[in-house]
């Protein structure tokens, strides 16, 4: 008897039942599978989960306590310096922790994991899904820690608002992986990767409001800031930590970042069942 | 098990346009080991991806174990095994890691790929390798789990590039001799590409020659290497002149050429001939000291074809 054939015939049985299963969404089982294996990996080499943290600690240390004077300055947005602080930079770890995923993928692509992945009739929402899903729940663990570290500082924030706020975090996280996976995708070099990150990211971050709120900006770069989604992404999870939620920029907030998240997520799987990717 | 009509692939850069692959005809019958030869650049990879779905072709049809290629490439990529030149494993990663989540991403239950898994980890002399991290396995090891991986969903038609590329001769030979099982037993069948003449000769039961873009020949490895060049056939002789002499216009012996204490002549088949010529020595009455019949390379083929040596072929 040959050992190549020799699966037994439970197991091929089991086999072919699991080609045929109905009840599964073979999209969402495929994602589920390759966030196990992405999280392994990650697991196995943890060391720039810390990394990726570090910067914006230093912040919370070393930045904040200057806003306290500002506070009083006319313009300033309501709520204390730590309520306005906070969560920009919840936002500002959620963009700058996902848009360097596509780096990952390109080594993927050079290792050849990607195209052995796109030989098998595995769906590629699903391949893509997995991988935005991994880094999504890093994401929230580490905003989780950074607003946890932010209340031993003194930040006083409702758990409602701050759930609200992660939420945010989570969709922002969802459609800058996606769209930095598009980006590595396509460009398939760190080397012209890295530029063009630069290049979204400081504007991205300038017209945010992220640093100092936007109400304090002239008017020409309040209107110019209103085109940029993410400060109104901003703004929304301020609102949610100021605990107004009714407010008309909290809804707005959260609208920009599903809209975000789905056109990553579109983007991204375009890329991702294109030929050449 | 493959047909394809017309297939064909440009790729367009901002300036350069290159026809990489120009309209192949390709027939794969279940259970053969076919092979793809040719020189670096020729389009045999080009090929095999277009088959195994990873690029779209710009011409052509083919239906691939059944399933049109344009239509159902999920169907396609369902039976295909498909293990690349470059392989496709994180150096990070576990050797069972990539195999079961290969196999999941196939539908598997994860049991039953722990199953598999184990079972082509003892055929491919993987046994106990299935906590390594692979970025410690030898060059050998990592190309055996490259097929390994192409095989976890048991699939009946198996695409190979390069498949011993980098391997020691040892390897090398250990390699085909798996690759050769995968069809006896099981009657798989195989499409490979290969520069190694070495390779293509020992291992395939048919060859297609391809260069710049077009299949050139195709045949059994001793089909092509007959129908193009013939057998050489050498005699050591004690009388040399009158040997040419009696051996000149005899049959379709051509090219009769002496060499040290004998003579080299080229006939189509030197099995079959080599005994009617020794014959016609005898009769007259010369001493032939010894025999030798050899066959020419496919190098030698593929120089009659293309006018350039498959080794020293530029990559076009």
């Amino acid at each position: 008897m040959n050992r190549v054939n020799c699966m037994n015939e439970l197991d091929y049985y089991c086999y072919l039942r699991t080609l045929d299963a109905e009840h599964e969404v073979p999209m969402f089982r495929d994602a589920m599978i390759t966030f196990r294996y992405q999280m392994r990996l990650l697991l196995r080499e943890p060391v720039w989960i810390v990394i990726v943290m570090i910067q914006p600690l230093l912040y919370l240390a070393l930045f904040a306590p200057l806003l306290d004077p500002i506070t009083r300055t006319p313009g300033f947005p309501p709520g204390d310096a730590w309520q306005v602080f906070v969560p920009g930079l919840l936002i500002q770890l959620g963009i700058f922790g996902s848009m360097f995923v596509g780096f990952g993928i390109i080594a993927e692509i050079r290792y050849g994991t990607v195209e052995r992945m796109r030989v098998t009739p595995a769906s590629r929402f699903g391949l893509l899904l997995g991988r935005v899903l991994r880094d999504t729940v890093v994401l929230l663990i580490q905003a989780t820690l950074l607003t946890l570290i932010a209340v031993a500082f003194g930040l006083r924030v409702p758990v409602i608002g701050a759930l609200i706020t992660l939420g945010i975090v989570g969709l922002l996280g969802v459609s800058l992986a996606s769209l930095s996976y598009a980006a590595g995708l396509w460009l398939k070099s760190e080397d012209a990767l890295a530029p063009l990150l630069n290049m979204v990211s400081v504007p991205v971050l300038l017209l945010s409001g992220i640093m100092l709120p936007m109400t304090l900006a002239p008017g020409w770069l309040r209107r110019l800031a209103q085109l940029n989604p993410f400060s109104h992404v901003v703004d929304g999870a301020r609102a949610a930590f100021r605990n107004d939620l009714g407010d008309i920029s909290l809804v707005a907030g959260l609208i920009a970042a599903a809209a975000l998240a789905v056109v990553g997520l579109a983007v991204a799987t375009r890329t991702f069942q294109r030929e050449s990717a | 098990m493959i047909k394809a009509r017309g297939l064909a692939r440009t790729f367009k850069n901002r300036r350069v346009t290159v026809d990489a692959v120009r309209g192949i005809d390709l027939d794969v019958e279940a259970g053969e080991i076919v092979g793809l030869l040719g020189p670096n650049g020729a389009g045999k990879t080009t090929t095999q991806r277009m088959l195994a779905t990873l690029l779209i072709p710009t011409a052509g049809e083919a239906t691939v174990a059944g399933c049109d290629l344009r239509r159902d490439p999920v169907g396609v990529r369902r039976q295909l095994g498909y293990v690349s030149q470059t392989g496709g494993t994180n150096p990070s990663a576990k050797v069972d890691e990539e195999l079961v989540t290969q196999a999941q991403l196939y539908g598997m239950s994860r049991t039953a790929a722990r199953t598999r898994a184990h079972q082509l980890r003892e055929t491919l002399d993987l046994a106990d390798l299935g906590d390594r991290v692979i970025k410690t396995l030898s060059g050998g090891q990592r190309r055996r789990l490259d097929i390994a991986l192409g095989l976890m969903h048991d699939p009946r038609l198996v695409f190979l590039d390069e498949p011993s590329t980098g391997l020691d001769p040892q390897t090398r030979a250990n390699l085909w001799s798996h690759i050769r099982a995968l069809r006896d037993h099981r009657d798989g069948t195989i499409l490979l590409t290969t520069h190694y003449l070495e390779e293509a000769d020992a291992l395939c039961d048919r060859i297609l020659i391809i260069d710049a873009g077009k299949i050139v020949a195709s045949g059994t490895p001793a089909e092509l290497k007959r129908r193009i060049s013939g057998d050489l056939v050498t005699f050591e002789v004690d009388d040399v002149p009158r040997a040419a002499e009696l051996l000149r216009g005899c049959g379709d012996a051509r090219d009769v050429t002496t060499v040290e204490r004998g003579l080299r002549i080229t006939v189509d088949r030197g099995e079959t001939q080599a005994l009617p010529l020794m014959r016609v020595l005898d009769d007259a009455g010369l001493k032939v000291g010894s025999l030798h019949i050899a066959h020419p390379s496919l190098d030698d083929v593929f120089l009659t074809l293309t006018g350039r040596s498959l080794r020293d072929a530029p990559p076009s």
